[in-house]
């Protein structure tokens, strides 16, 4: 393929790098490879997207990356995630609560709490923040997720959609929280965020992320379904198939048909974005 | 926030009612306002009787269910929690089966009393306790704990069932009467024994409200949020089993506090555990010393087992709660 990949160089003598990255992954689970030789980085203030078709690896890349997944010894040995330039199984779990946010895909939450006490959970991995601090970054995780208007409803009587711009809100404190105290190399990791909200909010939960990336100086990584929608607010895309990386670039270079075809076993047409420039825009036929 | 100290507040006063009823009434009743008197031991007037009666037995006994019945209603609270189920109780993982089978074994094989079942019954909840973790270690997550925990129980029973088979006559009482539990071993040797150990444990499951609610959430959260789950979910299972196992030990089998408690606590203020494990643990007090008042007033001069008044009263409570209140709250 001549195209230009932009991923990580995978010599394993190169000295570690800053940004949370992985060299060479391979998870296998049961009989079947979920990973094969997956190198990519996230670098601070960026914003990449994952895409690929149903059962391509992408939660199982995120999971590896936000290091709640346990490592094969028999196939790496050595550790092959890195944060800021540390093995991640050297980090201890609290540790790493403080420098990045995962927001998984379903949340599993039954019991009855209130919207504020949910958001607020994304400050206990920082004890040390003083009230007032906490109240401020609430507030700006609230307002950069719209849910001032759900703040006094309990979480159980949400819609879906609202239930998910909750949670996502409680990411976004923890993260916003853990750029206060350590303002270098911070990840958001973000596994469907979008996947039951309406287009209005889907554009605004990017934004937010966006802003995370751009303001704040977060690495965020996403995993996305909509291609318009990632090509629309992320600085890469990498394409996931199989379980390999086919494709790691900018939009304009990554999403191509013949790409797209291998990804999703779908024809598809890439055009120039009606509004945006230099933006490509996506029909799957 | 404010409605939660509202009704900490409430069940508190209604704590404090709820012990000057149970130390003053019973099969020798005691006078109201006699008792200033007695407890201050200037009591010319006040037969010695009453005041034996009130310091040896009813004193200790009613501190003894409240401290029972925290401990109960907190230990609910915090496995539901980790077992993210609103119906787990410590007898999952089989806290309450072990220690049955240490206590009928007890009975059945040796001369029995009150220590050598006592003893017998805690070495067998802890055993049970230790082997459930053991074995459910080998899966992932809590399922592993709670099919081994279901194991337990089972073998427990079955081998409870052997037991019951062998045993004589005299046996069979004494084995129908510890399962139905019985709060009359609160004698002041093992409230102060028991009454200082279990509080410093509430105290420390009260503490970890934050790690409670982050479990809620899910597991993977919880470990995002910084919370490591196998240390965590060993240290909760070994306080549990360390709280639990000696007061079933002393009472025998008391059921549905752990239930009952804790789901009227979150309907009222919701899983929020800063305030649902301090109101569980004064709700739960409350509820056991209230049942124990029942127990020892209804068929004056003898006295009901309180397992059978906790799930007499219970059970249909409970039920009518489900029935009533069809909220979309856990």
């Amino acid at each position: 393929m001549s195209l230009d990949r932009r991923m990580s160089s995978p010599s394993a003598s190169a000295a570690p790098s800053a940004g949370l990255c992985c060299r060479q992954l391979s998870v296998v689970r049961g009989r079947k490879q979920v990973l094969n030789d997956v190198s990519i980085e996230l670098n601070p203030g960026e914003m990449l997207g994952i895409l690929g078709a149903n059962g391509a690896g992408k939660s199982t890349l995120l999971s590896t990356l936000a290091g709640e997944l346990d490592i094969d010894p028999m196939l790496h040995p050595r550790c092959p995630v890195s944060v800021n330039g540390q093995d991640i199984t050297q980090v201890s779990v609290a540790q790493l609560a403080r420098v990045r946010a995962v927001l998984p895909q379903k949340p599993e939450l039954v019991f009855d709490l209130a919207v504020e006490e949910v958001v607020s959970m994304g400050l206990y991995p920082f004890p040390d923040l003083s009230r007032n601090t906490c109240d401020d970054l609430l507030d700006a995780a609230v307002s950069q997720a719209d849910i001032h208007h759900l703040w006094e409803r309990r979480y159980l009587e949400l819609s879906g959609g609202e239930q998910q711009r909750v949670q996502f809100a409680r990411t976004l404190a923890q993260l916003l929280a853990a750029t206060r105290v350590s303002p270098q190399g911070c990840y958001l990791l973000l596994d469907e965020p979008s996947s039951s909200l309406d287009p209005a909010h889907q554009h605004s939960l990017l934004r937010a992320a966006r802003q995370a990336a751009s303001e704040a100086g977060a690495g965020v990584l996403l995993v996305l379904h909509d291609v318009n929608l990632a090509a629309l607010y992320c600085d890469r895309l990498a394409l996931l198939a199989q379980g390999s990386i086919l494709a790691c670039g900018s939009p304009s270079t990554v999403l191509q048909p013949v790409l797209l075809r291998e990804v999703y076993g779908t024809d598809a047409h890439v055009q120039a974005h009606p509004v945006h420039a230099g933006v490509p825009l996506v029909v799957f036929l | 926030m404010r409605r939660s100290v509202l009704v900490l507040a409430g069940l508190g006063v209604a704590l404090l009612i709820a012990l000057l009823l149970a130390v003053t009434s019973g099969a020798v009743e005691i006078p109201w306002r006699m008792l200033p008197a007695i407890v201050s031991g200037r009591s010319e007037d006040a037969a010695p009787l009453l005041r034996q009666v009130f310091l040896e037995i009813r004193l200790p006994r009613v501190l003894f269910s409240a401290v029972v019945g925290a401990a109960l209603a907190v230990t609910g609270v915090a496995m539901q929690a980790l077992f993210r189920n609103p119906l787990a109780e410590p007898g999952l993982v089989g806290i309450s089966s072990g220690g049955a089978l240490g206590a009928v074994s007890a009975i059945v094989l040796t001369a029995g009393g009150f220590f050598v079942i006592a003893t017998a019954a805690f070495a067998g909840s802890l055993l049970a306790t230790f082997l459930a973790y053991l074995l459910g270690r080998r899966y992932p997550g809590v399922a592993g704990l709670l099919l081994a925990g279901i194991a337990v129980n089972a073998i427990a029973g079955s081998a409870i069932g052997l037991f019951t088979y062998a045993a004589d006559d005299r046996q069979l009482r004494d084995l129908t009467f510890w399962s139905m539990g019985s709060l009359a071993g609160g004698t002041w040797e093992i409230v102060g024994w028991l009454g200082p150990w279990t509080l410093l444990w509430v105290t420390w499951l009260c503490r970890q409200w934050k790690a409670l609610n982050a479990l809620l959430l899910g597991e993977r959260e919880a470990a995002h949020l910084g919370y490591a789950l196998k240390p965590l979910r060993r240290r909760l299972m070994v306080v549990i089993a360390l709280v639990v196992g000696p007061l079933v030990a002393v009472t025998g089998g008391i059921g549905f506090v752990g239930l009952v408690v804790p789901h009227l606590v979150r309907m009222a203020l919701g899983a929020h555990h800063r305030y649902c494990l301090l109101a569980s643990a004064v709700g739960g007090a409350l509820l056991l010393v209230l049942a124990d008042f029942l127990a020892r007033v209804v068929v004056i001069p003898a006295e009901l087992p309180i397992g059978l008044v906790t799930s007499l009263v219970g059970g249909p409570f409970f039920l009518w709660l489900l029935l009533t209140a069809r909220g979309t709250r856990v």
